[in-house]
């Protein structure tokens, strides 16, 4: 038996691959926020028009919210699990920086279930009369703007550990934090339909992702510390 | 020459005082039996021993140091094991063990193979942990365990779910743990075939330490 | 530097001892700054030549809007000292505030509804500082939901810490969001009072009457913070000597 540590960069990326693979294993799970943002989105035509024009007028922030309210909902899994096997005080045990897991299972979830959201947005956006051309934008920015969700989103979820229907709490808590990334996307995507340039409300996108990148990992690995009191 | 010292500990848990004033040492090669009535706080010492709780004073020395219970170094020269086998139910034995370790140092699968050996496992490390008993789980986690090969255990009612050759199979791995120098404290009220010197006692609720 | 002093302040018994001492020395000129201020702003000063008598709901839409602000700034440093320090004082100071601001930011809200509905003839207008006053009592509310869903007090203590440090490094981004949405999307601005352009009667009622309502702020929270740590000292032996 080798007696050589593992770095830790190594530790982050076995807990990446461990997650990515546990969701594999597990594929309807996947699928559920994705069939929720088709479904949020479908209600609008239904409760509203039929007309494209008019659709399209309201398309980013259709798009945006049910961005949003299925990223809640797949939030909520990030760390409960792993709470309630008592994998995640092995993680806090481990010796390896806490920030790091931490961040590896927030890339973990944004790759699982912020990005698929992103792929899907454009197509998405096709039922709400949203041009072709306006697809590269889109993309871009719920891009940048789920990361970001993801990451704020993961400091929510280890602040309701093990608090009762967390869930709600955990939304009511997300949700006022990340206005500034769903007025600056919705921006973003109103320009891309347009077909005008959307560097500037891209770049403020992508100065909140950077924001969390820094420091959400660090305040979602106090958070869990806490939660696992 | 004690390598882990306790003193001073101090928790106020659920608005009272539950341990208060709490010392003990432990040498290396020795084994500290953590016994007390439910709810006496055993579990809340072994947690504070593993950094996952924070009381409200505590002195902790770890060979010869004064250091605080969330140092890294610390963390990387324990295991803890709680009520919760901590395995993935969706993962094998195999992976379980071999993420499980992996994250501290470097493993094979054969060294894999060799913990589920040791712990009678080899017959089922290969179907997914939910469908594993309670004493099946319980018997890799304890491969993990050994695998690690911690120089500290902290072990809280290691032999649940485990019938009376599984609790053999934990004394043993006690028995293994000491004769390399480690150290172990151990909530527990089995029998671990210890002899005197090799093992001491921590009585919670009436805070006496005796040999 | 001797610090004793600040770690007597995480001393129960003792910020219990000064509480009580000093909240009517904060409590009564509170009492008198509002009230001049409010017969100053209700009677003495000018109507504004465009708003008319509208305009007077300012003297109390400012000054909670201002206060609602500060308080999440004392709630989150105090959190922040209590989490740094571990000084459990501080958590209770945290706690007290917490009612205490989303009142100030629920009256903003109500005064700001009310001036529009004359000025505008809607109850509700997004103007980008009542849509980020009510961002900012979802976050109160978030922080106190999140206090009220921990059992374990320490675990409450600390986690809404954090929440309260990550809300405020949030806030001044939020508002810049919300800012930047109106200025955009060109909706009715609504209330531009800026301060140095207006008349000095016109000005004195609202200054005396922020400092009034700070006051008052203080006093309210000596008071719930003494009630706060008798609700978390109650099994303590000082609590006797202190309530005889």
């Amino acid at each position: 038996m080798s007696n050589v540590r593992t770095s830790a960069v190594a530790a982050v990326w076995l807990v990446l691959q461990r997650d990515l693979r546990l969701a594999f294993r597990r594929p309807a799970q996947l699928v559920q926020p994705l069939a929720f943002f088709a479904v949020v989105t479908l209600l609008f035509p239904l409760g509203y028009t039929p007309e494209l024009g008019k659709l399209r007028a309201i398309a980013p922030g259709v798009l945006w919210v049910g961005a949003l309210l299925a990223s809640m909902l797949a939030l909520e899994s990030l760390f409960r699990e792993d709470a309630a096997d008592g994998t995640l005080e092995q993680f806090v045990v481990s010796g390896q920086p806490l920030v790091g897991l931490m961040a590896a299972k927030t890339l973990a979830h944004w790759l699982l279930t912020g990005l698929p959201l992103t792929l899907m947005a454009p197509v998405l956006g096709i039922a709400l009369g949203v041009p072709v051309a306006a697809m590269p934008g889109i993309l871009f920015s719920l891009m940048l703007g789920s990361l970001t969700l993801s990451l704020i989103g993961a400091v929510g979820a280890g602040l309701t550990l093990g608090v009762r229907r967390g869930g709600v709490l955990l939304s009511l808590l997300t949700l006022p934090l990340a206005v500034p990334v769903l007025v600056f996307g919705a921006r973003a995507t109103e320009l891309a339909i347009v077909g005008e340039s959307l560097m500037g409300p891209l770049y403020l996108l992508g100065a909140l992702a950077v924001l969390g990148v820094t420091l959400a990992p660090l305040a979602a690995a106090a958070a869990v510390r806490i939660g696992l009191e | 020459m004690s390598e882990l010292s306790v003193k001073n500990l101090h928790v106020f848990r659920g608005e009272r005082y539950l341990l208060k004033g709490l010392g003990f040492e432990v040498r290396a090669g020795c084994c500290l039996q953590v016994v007390g009535s439910n709810g006496s706080g055993k579990t809340t010492l072994l947690r504070i021993l593993a950094g996952l709780l924070e009381p409200e004073s505590l002195e902790l020395s770890w060979r010869g140091e004064r250091i605080q219970p969330r140092n890294p170094e610390y963390h990387a020269s324990l295991s803890y094991l709680g009520h919760d086998p901590a395995l993935k139910s969706d993962f094998t034995a195999a992976e379980n063990i071999a993420f499980h370790v992996g994250i501290r140092r470097h493993i094979t699968s054969q060294d894999v193979r060799a913990a589920l050996n040791r712990v009678g496992a080899e017959k089922f490390s290969d179907r997914p942990v939910r469908m594993l008993s309670a004493g099946q789980r319980r018997r890799v986690a304890l491969a993990a365990l050994w695998l690690t090969g911690s120089h500290l255990w902290l072990l809280d009612e290691p032999a649940t779910n485990l019938d009376s050759a599984g609790q053999g199979l934990v004394a043993s791995l006690i028995q293994d743990q000491l004769a390399r120098s480690g150290l172990v404290l151990a909530a527990t009220h089995q029998n671990l075939g210890l002899s005197g010197g090799q093992l001491s006692t921590l009585e919670i609720g009436t805070r006496g330490v005796s040999a | 530097m001797n610090w004793t002093w600040f770690h007597r302040l995480g001393s129960p018994p003792h910020i219990y001892r000064i509480a009580g001492t000093l909240t009517p020395w904060f409590a009564w000129p509170a009492g008198l700054l509002i009230a001049a201020a409010l017969y100053g702003g209700l009677v003495l000063a000018p109507p504004d030549y465009q708003q008319g008598e509208g305009f007077r709901i300012l003297y109390v839409h400012a000054p909670s809007a201002w206060l609602s602000v500060m308080i999440y700034g004392v709630m989150a440093s105090a959190a922040a000292v209590g989490l740094i320090w571990r000084m459990k004082v501080a958590h209770a100071v945290a706690a007290s505030c917490a009612g205490v601001g989303a009142w100030f930011t629920a009256v903003s809200l109500l005064t700001g509804m009310l001036w529009g509905k004359p000025m505008w003839g809607t109850y509700w207008v997004w103007d980008p500082r009542l849509t980020a006053q009510l961002i900012l009592l979802f976050l109160y509310l978030g922080y106190m939901g999140l206090r009220a869903g921990i059992d374990d007090l320490g675990r409450a203590d600390k986690a809404s810490a954090v929440l309260a440090i990550v809300g405020v490094v949030n806030i001044p981004i939020i508002r810049y969001s919300v800012e930047w949405w109106n200025s955009i999307h060109q909706a009715p601005s609504v209330m531009k009072m800026e301060r140095p352009s207006m008349p000095f009667d016109m000005l004195a009622p609202l200054l005396m009457m922020l400092l009034g309502f700070t006051l008052y702020f203080a006093a309210v929270l000596l008071v719930r913070l003494r009630a706060e740590i008798l609700r978390r000292e109650r099994t303590a032996s000082w609590i006797r000597e202190a309530l005889r």
